[in-house]
């Protein structure tokens, strides 16, 4: 439906989308409603994902990445399958997110010695940052990183791990000094087999219920000291460039779920249930037609503008924040009002068995997840007063 | 206005207690299994909250409108599906009311009378016609003493559950709206044949079923009013049901902000409760303006019905019934958003109710069909 040449400079990419879509259609769609209904982790998604190179875009490309623009082809991958489900979309972004800090942060030996593991033995990565008194606010976190010897030991709980208990690797973020400022942070690799580490409860969730959402507790874990991603202290700076690439892939995400509700709303109109009219007596489906639409190309001009940005290594931190916020609450709409033509149309758009409820509870995590929606409005205005203050020097 | 008289304040203080007690702590469960809340059918019934409206006569307690909308409200801010039992109720209550002759009302009101758990409901929406309800192909054709009813229903509230039902069917194509007639038929009259309940996203604790009429027949006795008369019953019952849901859409966005409230007042963030930081307050400030003006808009509906301005009161329940559930399905969105990752998740209510509000902007007539009653009564285009 939606062109995206003017975002797709090569002939590559366009195949590249072109071999995600036929995927997503003839095999990843099929699977939406169950795993949404039975709430479980579908490792057959998972192993198709491998098999077609996506879980590791935004890797070295010695290690399975991405030529080039590879945030680009990380939030195109993201969105195609998004628009057949989301949950499986979510497995992209949190292993490109989880394995960010050991990318940007590990040692040469630490790569060699953990990407292949992760590249070729399949390991999934999850990304433990979140704790529950420490949300939005990353500073504030409470767990702990104490040096012994050769050694740091991890005490603490985290929570809202996507793929927390499926993953075979962790990216830590702990304290690892006194105080609450943003230097006082690092980043470790765990391994899942280290004595200490537990899996809590898996949660169960409103939408995206395809993802594994879990608890992790660390009970005196012991890390070898080249596990510190980073130099000591520089765990808030990687989660904010983490973020920098993550949060055009939520947008990416909030844009394919849109996608998918508008493809679902034309589905219906084509297949003519109309109240015994034609669909042009209906100027409010028009009116919601053209709305969102036009929410759908803004959007997606807002998540390839921050993911260029950010592959020409460029300061993308305000466009990333504009394309997951807009992205997000325009999905928020479409879906919502997705359900309100389908009932018009049919009177079915709430039931379980049509697509687009699910998607009205998928969408509102893009709200939420990696920085709440207010939040990305804070970042936005900061970084407009910080570029204005700049300019006027 | 909306001075409380004695007797309207103790029975909202006895709801009160019944809700906290009995209601919210089984909401969630309810929400979890999809089952029909049998337990609160027992409760409602036990203390004369199941069919408040019920006229004396049939031995009913016979609140106003006004007072049986508090009722709804209050229920709802716990448990929408909880509250959609007394609308479901007051529906199928509401049109043998509105048209029945006595000996109709005798036979069927007073079975609701007392601590009675007998169950109604209504059957308005067929597959084909959506809210566009002045069609309907369901036929119903006099055969000696009997009418045969033929055709299908959905969507009909406590459906596959209830004792009795009124159904509207076509007595005469030829007349379109003048053609419709209702009638009570009753779960075990053989052709009615419940087909399934559906699989909803929202108000899980409620039934929607499909129902069959295969060659159903109904005594003669058993129509409501005279042919004819169905679709002036069945506007009548719409636009109560209206304000109805309405009143379970304030009570609703009013149980999530409750719970937005406090847990934001709880939730620690950057070293302070994060109810104290603007973006949060504006949220807040924006859901209570918009429950307070949806709750005078119900309200003051709920009066012109008391007051009997039919036809004041059809447009107002429209309005009443598109502001309320906008403004619920706006409160219940930013709610999860306050609550965040918690929000999210169904150890909390919020996304329950978010999922309830979708509904509620969908039943009872969807919102865009409000807005053409509103525009067309306005407009004087019919």
């Amino acid at each position: 439906m939606f062109d995206q040449t003017s975002f797709l400079p090569t002939k590559e990419l366009k195949n590249f989308k072109d071999r995600i879509q036929r995927v997503a259609r003839n095999e990843i769609a099929l699977q939406a409603p169950l795993v949404d209904e039975e709430e479980f982790f579908n490792h057959e998604v998972e192993s198709l994902l491998w098999d077609l190179g996506l879980m590791t875009l935004t890797f070295p490309e010695k290690y399975g990445g991405y030529r080039k623009g590879r945030n680009v082809a990380l939030c195109i991958a993201v969105e195609e399958i998004a628009k057949v489900c989301a949950s499986s979309a979510l497995l992209l972004i949190i292993q490109a997110v989880g394995s960010f800090p050991i990318i940007h942060g590990g040692s040469n030996e630490l790569k060699q010695k953990y990407l292949p593991q992760m590249s070729e033995g399949r390991k999934l990565v999850a990304y433990l940052v979140t704790e529950p008194t420490s949300g939005s606010d990353i500073a504030g976190i409470q767990t702990t990183a104490v040096w012994d010897g050769n050694e740091f030991i991890l005490n603490g709980s985290k929570c809202f791990a996507t793929s927390g208990g499926v993953a075979g690797i962790y990216s830590v973020l702990a304290k690892t000094s006194e105080g609450k400022g943003n230097g006082n942070s690092s980043f470790f690799l765990v391994e899942r087999e280290s004595p200490g580490l537990s899996i809590g409860r898996t949660e169960s969730k409103l939408g995206q219920r395809g993802s594994n959402t879990t608890e992790v507790f660390l009970d005196n874990v012991r890390v070898p000291a080249e596990n510190l991603l980073g130099r000591e202290g520089d765990g808030f700076l990687i989660a904010m460039k983490d973020f920098d690439m993550s949060r055009p892939a939520i947008g990416a995400q909030a844009l394919g779920i849109a996608e998918g509700a508008f493809e679902a709303i034309l589905q219906f109109i084509k297949e003519g249930h109309t109240l015994g009219k034609s669909i042009a007596d209906h100027p409010f489906i028009q009116t919601i037609l053209a709305d969102s639409a036009m929410l759908i190309e803004a959007s997606r001009v807002f998540v390839y503008r921050a993911a260029i940005l950010n592959d020409e290594g460029k300061n993308s931190t305000k466009f990333a924040s504009m394309a997951k916020c807009f992205a997000g609450d325009a999905a928020m709409k479409i879906t919502t009002d997705a359900i309100d033509v389908i009932q018009v149309l049919s009177g079915y758009g709430f039931l379980k068995d049509f697509q687009v409820e699910r998607m009205f509870r998928d969408a509102k995590l893009t709200q939420i997840f990696e920085g709440t929606n207010q939040i990305q409005r804070l970042v936005i205005a900061r970084q407009i007063l910080k570029e204005s203050m700049s300019f006027n020097k | 206005m909306f001075q409380l008289d004695e007797e309207q304040r103790l029975i909202l203080q006895s709801v009160r207690e019944i809700v906290e007690k009995e209601i919210k702590p089984r909401a969630t469960l309810l929400d979890e299994t999809g089952e029909f809340p049998w337990e609160a059918i027992r409760i409602f019934a036990k203390n004369d909250i199941l069919n408040p409206l019920l006229p004396r006569k049939y031995g009913g307690v016979e609140v106003s409108i006004y007072t049986f909308c508090m009722i709804v409200e209050e229920i709802a801010k716990a448990c929408a599906s909880s509250a959609l039992l007394l609308i479901a109720q007051a529906e199928g209550t509401w049109s043998i009311v509105c048209g029945a002759d006595e000996s109709l009302k005798e036979k069927y009101l007073k079975r609701l009378a007392g601590d009675s758990k007998v169950l109604t409901g209504l059957g308005a929406i067929e597959p084909s016609a959506g809210s566009g309800i002045f069609s309907l192909p369901t036929r119903a054709e006099l055969r000696g003493d009997q009418y045969i009813l033929q055709g299908e229903k959905c969507f009909a509230k406590n459906g596959s559950v209830a004792d009795f039902l009124v159904l509207y069917a076509c007595t005469d194509p030829s007349k379109g709206s003048r053609g419709i007639s209702a009638f009570v038929v009753e779960k075990g009259f053989p052709g009615l044949v419940p087909k399934r309940d559906e699989n909803k996203m929202g108000m899980r604790g409620t039934i929607y079923s499909e129902i069959l009429l295969e060659n159903l027949g109904v005594p003669r006795e058993n129509l409501i009013g005279q042919e004819g008369d169905g679709f002036s019953i069945m506007l009548k019952t719409l636009s109560a049901s209206r304000l109805f849901t309405a009143a379970q859409a304030v009570g609703l966005a009013q149980g999530a902000m409750e719970e937005a409230i406090s847990y934001a007042r709880r939730r620690v963030q950057f070293g302070k409760a994060i109810s104290t930081y603007a973006p949060i307050q504006f949220m807040i400030a924006e859901m209570a303006t918009g429950i307070e003006s949806a709750r005078l808009l119900t309200y003051q509906t709920a009066l012109l019905f008391d007051q009997e301005e039919w036809r004041k009161a059809g447009t107002h329940a429209a309005m009443a019934k598109l502001i309320a559930s906008e403004t619920a399905m706006k409160v219940t969105t930013d709610a999860v958003q306050i609550m965040g990752g918690y929000g999210y998740m169904k150890d909390y209510p919020v996304e329950r109710m978010m999922r309830d509000a979708k509904l509620i902007q969908v039943h009872a007539g969807t919102n865009q069909i409000m807005k053409l009653i509103i525009g067309r009564d306005l407009t004087g285009i019919s």
